[in-house]
């Protein structure tokens, strides 16, 4: 775990060694197509300051947008954007930074994920009480299918 | 934080524990023989089942001499709750389908 702001903040880091080429991990990190593939519908483009959106179907307590702005494009280096919360969730829900790192390594690029920002208060609203859950089985399903 | 292996996820993965968790919910505190009926499964088929919830901490038990009563725990959902939870989850899996669109890509 790594913090930026070590009293109020933490960050989540996913890490993966992968048997390709720089080259090719960038482009699927940058390429909208590509990121599409494997992350989530979006109009991504690799230049400091363009705004953007992630997509994903809305789902009890998130609406699935997700709103970014590129901070920081190293070619085959690194590559961070800001990951907020959007719409009328805005002004009270998330606002975290994504920064991947790659590093060349024998055989491969080490790929680093770090989310970070999380604050104590980053809770969903409206998960988790008994009354939803009898609710909202179905889309339960529909959460844990995301994450298969 | 590393994302250990998601416990309520995981117990949430499978069809027949969120039935089990569904009738729970709905009809309160029930034993293993209320919950085999309609379940479509065997009653050690069940138990094991609710082994899995349990140690996620999604539902409660309460023996009463021989027989023991379980019910749902609504604190249980809470881990579904936090984004930070959330997305440690969320990345691994899109780590995977990364992985996997790296094989296929050309190159």
């Amino acid at each position: 775990m790594t913090t930026a702001d070590a009293t109020t903040t933490r960050a989540v880091v996913v890490e993966r060694r992968v048997p390709h080429s720089l080259d090719k991990v960038w482009r699927a990190l940058t390429q909208g197509p590509l990121l599409e593939s494997w992350l989530m519908a979006n109009d991504f483009q690799p230049v400091v300051g363009h705004r953007f959106t992630f997509r994903m179907p809305p789902m009890e307590g998130w609406n699935g947008v997700t709103d970014c702005e590129v901070l920081s494009v190293a070619p085959q280096r690194e590559l961070s954007y800001t990951w907020n919360a959007s719409g009328e969730e805005a002004a009270t829900g998330i606002r975290t930074v994504v920064t991947w790192t790659l590093e060349a390594e024998a055989g491969g690029v080490l790929v680093r994920m770090e989310q970070s920002g999380f604050r104590p208060q980053d809770k969903r609203n409206e998960m988790g009480a008994k009354y939803g859950w009898e609710r909202n089985l179905g889309q339960l399903e529909a959460v844990v299918a995301g994450m298969q | 934080m590393h994302s250990a292996p998601d416990d309520v996820f995981k117990a949430l993965a499978d069809p027949t524990r969120r039935a089990l968790l569904e009738r729970l919910l709905r009809e309160g505190e029930l034993n293993v023989r209320a919950l085999t009926e309609q379940s479509g499964v065997s009653q050690p088929a069940v138990s094991k089942h609710l082994g899995v919830l349990r140690q996620a901490g999604l539902v409660l038990e309460r023996p009463q001499g021989r027989v023991v009563h379980y019910r749902a725990e609504p604190k249980g959902f809470a881990p579904l709750t936090d984004w930070m939870r959330f997305y440690a989850v969320f990345w691994e899996e899109r780590m995977d389908r990364l992985e996997n669109l790296l094989k296929r890509m050309d190159q």
